[in-house]
């Protein structure tokens, strides 16, 4: 295969930097696996590495800073025969570095190449996430006071599969870049590279010191065997196939007629447990039994399974504007912290207003009619109270019948717990005359 | 008549797939999360993916690859999130990537409270990209609107390669209500169109009178460019200021110029009113109340719903406008779009009734503004 080389717009960096090295090594690599350009996407962060997708004819995608890793994640999700290589320098490590744990959590088909140089080439060597704490760069004293990181170390804790540290001036660079771009998952080469423009102007570094540093660290075996697992496109394929479809929103048929008594506006006053929001929603299938329209909206604590939980039900055979409940027509008062939640709420209620409270419950003083159903005697647990009271309001006849809200429970539930739920409001008794 | 129950996040979702939407990626964020969870369970047997970002801006980044890989995307989010997505937002819109943001506002400003309405975040959409260039800002007002305007959104992002916004709220979005989705008529799908065969592909080019590019993906067979850096047609970086500034006019021209096509409201004037209703979003449906009332009454007043913010309606809203004395902008907020509504009707007497504490605007209230002369 011939060079994928964009011979129009050759590389513009610093004479001397290491960028250009991995340019070319880059290249070899497509070359040698005899890729061509459109079947190659690269991305690319910002900084000097930011410039590596203008020198190649092949797909290109330049974005933000430290951002390059979701591009390609898009990309290679959406197109996973493409071959897709990110160029990333050691600030984009820093700035993206959840991005970075988040791709070697996640194990992609994607091959990260950190154009390592231990500083911000671009905006004047300000110090990076690999800078060494010893070394003069362009930000004062601030680096003495930082510790560099190991990337290949925290890639590897994070969970990424392949992981080398190479130098730009290896021999087998292009050998290097190919074996990781032939990794089926996320691999990541950290070439540690020379910046003549910032870096070296103050700080001493030759090939040599590289390849000294390089050799004293501990060698590591790739693929990384603790890491090595399926590659997550074709996972999350495999996964999805097994995925049933969602069949259409459910419809709701009209068969029967509601109680003609208008808009009605119901509360549900209760807690966490109580099955309340359930309860809410089965009197708006009731309302849709009979073709009302309906609203329902929630109130609950950002606790999890305690704190009052509440919800405001509109039933009405004409269109529903605002959805606040002021003056409600019913009021379901079924636990005490819901009541105080809306302690307010009773100063509104009129003398047509009725509550149905369950037993110990303390209301506010209030204007309206107040019933209290013996939910105990009948053996009714308080996480099937709301549904009962459901069936106590139904047998009133004034906002649902008991036909709707039994055909609203048969399009909720099913099997066992329908016919628990059906049992369950045929037995509750009403309020009487 | 079979009605269907359903959120305004569901039926955002629905909304989505009718409109092949077939990618997603959100982060966890109340009051945004329901969204995520229903295209986690709708996308994936479809073909399509939903995938959770480590946090948003990684989620709509994840969206803007999927986009350019051609698929159409979506994410959704709420005040916090939409605050990180910024960057992201400027990449869009100066890179011509087409992609649907839901925003389900809730009270601000900062973490305020997850689970309280608000419309504070109407300005933000329209400013909170580097650069100020036009976004496209859609208002549902109720379950039915998220359904219909999230395939118009998918359309309008489509069709101009843009950002298209959906600003919705709490109170609409986990709002359950009555829906007969089935009854909505879906529009026409519009895809990202090809250039005609035979010529070398230049990424932003376009022919005079053009004012969208062509769309070949990344992936396909001819490769293509994009970049976030200010650039030419050829999708390079360039200094030349004359093809920076023709790409930037040409950035604001195709959706300012367009919004006529796509100005959705709806009007209910009355002949004898001497006052205007003017709002969007959940507070329409108090207006709506309050319309009704004073018709009743015998005191009407006409009524002005906007589901296009961005870019403004300008002739929409000054003909709507004609020969009313006095109107009264109603939003969710401490005053954001009535800026709007001053700067294009000058000539009236504009009032303004804002609230900003996590409670609707009530149909009462909007009387009692309308009373107060």
């Amino acid at each position: 295969m011939s060079s994928l080389l964009n011979t129009g717009r050759p590389p513009v960096f610093c004479p001397g930097c290491s960028h250009e090295r991995i340019t070319h090594g880059l290249d070899k690599a497509f070359q040698n696996m005899s890729l061509s350009g459109e079947q190659i996407a690269i991305v690319t962060d910002i900084g000097c590495s930011g410039l590596f997708d203008t020198f190649f004819h092949t797909h290109a995608f330049h974005g933000l800073h430290g951002r390059a890793l979701t591009y390609a994640a898009g990309l290679k999700m959406a197109r996973p025969e493409l071959t897709v290589i990110v160029t990333m320098g050691d600030g984009g490590l820093g700035i993206g570095g959840a991005h970075i744990l988040s791709a070697c959590r996640r194990n992609l088909d994607i091959t990260l190449l950190i154009l390592n140089n231990f500083n911000f080439g671009m905006t004047g060597g300000q110090f990076s996430a690999t800078t060494p704490s010893e070394v003069q760069v362009g930000s004062g004293f601030l680096n003495r006071l930082e510790r560099p990181m190991d990337v290949c170390r925290i890639m590897s804790s994070a969970g990424v599969a392949y992981a080398v540290r190479c130098s730009s001036y290896a021999k087998d660079l292009a050998q290097e870049i190919e074996n990781a771009i032939r990794f089926q998952g996320f691999s990541i080469i950290d070439i540690w590279g020379i910046c003549p423009g910032r870096y070296t102007q103050r700080n001493k570094m030759t090939p040599q010191i590289i390849e000294d540093s390089l050799a004293k660290l501990p060698s590591r075996t790739n693929p990384i065997p603790e890491n090595i697992r399926k590659e997550y496109g074709r996972h999350y394929r495999e996964l999805a196939a097994e995925q049933k479809p969602v069949p259409s929103p459910a419809k709701i048929e009209t068969k029967f007629h509601a109680p003609d008594f208008g808009r009605k506006e119901v509360v549900i006053l209760g807690s966490a447990g109580q099955r309340i929001i359930t309860a809410g929603e089965i009197l708006c299938l009731a309302g849709l039994t009979a073709g009302l329209n309906v609203t329902q909206k929630n109130e609950y604590d950002i606790t999890v399974l305690r704190g009052a939980c509440i919800s405001d039900v509109i039933l009405s055979p004409e269109e529903i504007g605002y959805t606040g409940i002021t003056s409600p027509d019913i009021v379901l008062a079924l636990s005490q912290e819901g009541v105080d939640r809306r302690k307010h709420l009773f100063d509104h209620l009129d003398k047509n207003a009725l509550i149905i409270r369950a037993e110990k419950i303390h209301l506010p003083p209030c204007n309206a009619k107040v019933q209290q159903p013996d939910f105990k005697a009948q053996k009714i647990k308080s996480s099937d109270r709301a549904l009962a009271a459901l069936s106590v309001l139904s047998k009133l006849e004034t906002v649902i019948y008991p036909d709707m809200l039994e055909s609203a429970l048969a399009h909720r539930f099913k099997d066992n717990i329908l016919a628990s739920a059906l049992d369950l409001v045929r037995r509750v008794e009403g309020l009487g005359a | 008549m079979a009605f269907c129950l359903m959120e305004g996040n569901e039926a955002i979702a629905w909304g989505a797939v009718a409109s092949e939407c077939r990618f997603f990626s959100g982060y966890p964020i109340t009051p945004a999360t329901t969204i995520f969870n229903t295209l986690l369970k709708l996308l994936p047997p479809l073909g399509g993916m939903c995938i959770q970002g480590e946090d948003e801006i990684a989620s709509i980044g994840y969206c803007l690859g999927a986009s350019m890989a051609g698929l159409k995307v979506m994410t959704a989010t709420s005040g916090p999130g939409i605050s990180l997505c910024s960057e992201h937002i400027s990449f869009a819109i100066g890179s011509e990537i087409p992609i649907v943001i839901v925003d389900v506002q809730r009270l601000g400003p900062s973490t305020g409270s997850a689970t309280r309405g608000a419309d504070g975040d109407i300005q933000f959409l329209r400013w909170g990209n580097s650069g100020g260039l036009p976004v496209i800002v859609l208002a549902p007002v109720n379950v039915k609107d998220c359904y219909f305007l999230t395939m118009q959104a998918f359309n309008l992002a489509e069709k101009f390669r843009c950002p298209v916004f959906i600003a919705s709220n709490k109170e609409i979005a986990m709002t359950r209500e009555n829906i007969d989705i089935h009854a909505i008529a879906k529009p026409e799908i519009i895809e990202r169109s090809a250039p005609p065969p035979g010529k070398p592909f230049v990424p932003f080019e376009t022919s005079s009178g053009q004012l969208t590019p062509y769309f070949l993906p990344i992936g396909g067979n001819m490769p293509v460019r994009q970049t976030s850096s200010t650039h030419g047609p050829d999708g390079y970086i360039t200094t030349d200021s004359d093809k920076i500034a023709e790409i930037q006019e040409r950035l604001k021209t195709k959706l300012v110029s367009a919004v006529n096509g796509f100005s959705f409201h709806e009007s209910y004037p009355e002949e004898r009113a001497d006052t205007l209703l003017l709002t969007y979003g959940v507070t329409a449906r108090a207006a709506q109340d309050a319309y009704k009332a004073q018709k009743k009454y015998g005191k009407p007043v006409s009524l002005l719903i906007l589901k296009t913010l961005w870019p403004v309606p300008q002739d929409l809203i000054r003909e709507k406008a004609g020969n009313a004395r006095r109107v009264i902008v109603m939003e969710m907020n401490l005053g954001q779009y009535v800026r709007e509504i001053e700067r294009i009707l000058p000539d009236k007497k504009i009032d303004f009734l804002g609230q900003m504490d996590g409670r609707l605007i009530t149909p009462h209230r909007i009387q009692e503004v309308i009373a107060h002369v």
